[in-house]
């Protein structure tokens, strides 16, 4: 495999690529591979593929004239000159924009984005200067998004890592599924928040809408102000030290400490009254009928 | 059967799951064959003041302020060892036997996060050959 060249591997087919790197197309399914860590890694903080870039390294881009893809293939682009600071321009609500970054970079956006912006990055530090549309940080792996306003329905949507926040308020469906990461809300947020939630944290200062945490897996949900009605299988936990701290924590890293501190949150998890384990199925069902 | 209710049972110990395998307590688990349940808190957030030298450098270099994604990553228990998921393969992979475990899971936690982190940025992880195959763009 070492013998290969980069070239060569660009000038092959798909499956001819595949076949030289030694791995097969069969079906996988069933079978499982033993895996162990290696204690003596060389210790390294980015992916090997990963450009190397420097965060003083600054420059901007007007947005204006460009399409999404364009912008999005631009901010690739510099990145691989090595720009660590990079600052969009009049975004004038594009939508998807500044999707699948994966690695490390400052992201400024001085305007405010459409549907779909910066979801499945892994890695940067993104700050909105205005308002987002639906699905903002949509299966968002790891990295940091600070949106300054407001921001639409499905906030979050799927997120499996990093910190999203949003100083504003957002609208309904936030965190639908997701399956990690935190979520933070300065503001209110609205009906069936934490919908299918199977992992994660939830943070919202504000008051949260009608269903909250309907139909939720797994995950934790901290609302600082009104329930308006929780959704199935949702249940109050006991806000503990560890909770409270954590808290105090992430809120005040984001300039979002209520005045009056945390210990007014309440702290909402999975009933577990949903988790449906049917190896038994078979056999019920058979005695059913 | 919709709306079978939770019957699993409680994790007693930051032990349990290496001493029993299987971890078939309660008498929905004995009935089905299977353990309910993570063999881990999910739920459990970090404690900072645990954090190893590596992790300090790590949030240092991405510029955060905390964890980030890895205060999802916890030490878990798969067949009777030691192991953390890995999202980018979706699968588990063992702690070696060489390292020796803290008898709390807040420590074990921050091992986890380092080896992970280790094994995901090195050359001999398995997206590294996929990226080549595969990758579009």
């Amino acid at each position: 495999m070492a013998s290969i060249t980069e070239n060569e591997l660009k000038s092959m087919t798909q499956e001819e690529r595949v076949k030289a790197l030694g791995m097969t197309s069969e079906q996988l399914t069933g079978r499982s591979m033993f895996m162990e860590f290696d204690p003596g890694e060389t210790e390294r903080f980015e992916y090997p593929w990963a450009p190397q870039v420097d965060f003083n390294k600054r420059t901007e881009l007007d947005t204006a004239d460009m399409t999404s893809t364009e912008v999005n293939s631009e901010i690739r682009d510099l990145m691989s000159k090595g720009y660590g600071t990079i600052v969009l321009k009049n975004p004038r609500g594009k939508h998807s924009l500044a999707v699948g970054i994966l690695s490390k970079l400052n992201l400024i956006i001085e305007g405010s984005t459409g549907y779909f912006g910066v979801g499945l990055i892994d890695g940067p530090n993104v700050r909105v200067n205005g308002r987002v549309g639906w699905s903002c940080g949509e299966n968002m792996m790891s990295g940091t998004v600070l949106i300054e306003k407001n921001a639409g329905s499905t906030f979050g949507a799927a997120i499996r890592g990093g910190d999203l926040v949003c100083k504003g308020s957002v609208g309904s469906r936030t965190g639908i599924d997701m399956k990690g990461g935190t979520i933070i809300v300065g503001g209110d947020t609205g009906a069936l928040s934490g919908f299918m939630m199977q992992r994660g944290r939830m943070i919202v200062c504000g008051n949260a809408g009608k269903n909250l945490g309907d139909s939720m897996y797994d995950g934790t949900i901290y609302i600082g102000g009104e329930i308006k009605s929780y959704g199935v299988d949702a249940v109050e936990a006991e806000l503990t030290q560890l909770d409270k701290d954590w808290l105090h924590r992430k809120l005040k890293q984001y300039g979002l400490l209520p005045s009056k501190g945390v210990d007014h949150f309440t702290k909402v998890v999975a009933g577990k009254q949903l988790w449906n384990y049917d190896n038994l199925e078979p056999t019920e069902k058979k005695l059913i009928l | 059967m919709a709306g079978t209710q939770y019957r699993g049972s409680e994790i007693k110990g930051v032990d349990q799951f290496l001493e029993d395998a299987e971890g078939l307590d309660s008498e929905r688990e004995k009935e089905i064959g299977q353990h309910i349940g993570y063999r881990y808190d999910v739920n459990l957030v970090p404690d900072y003041d645990r954090l190893t030298p590596f992790l300090k450098k790590y949030m240092e270099i991405m510029g955060w302020d905390d964890l980030n994604w890895l205060e999802d990553i916890h030490m878990g228990y798969e067949e009777g060892k030691p192991a953390v998921f890995d999202r980018n393969i979706n699968g588990w992979v063992r702690v070696p036997d060489s390292i020796e475990l803290p008898d709390n899971q807040q420590d074990r936690d921050m091992i986890a996060r380092e080896l992970l982190l280790k094994f995901q940025m090195s050359d001999r992880h398995p997206l590294v050959t996929l990226r080549k195959a595969y990758m579009k763009f």
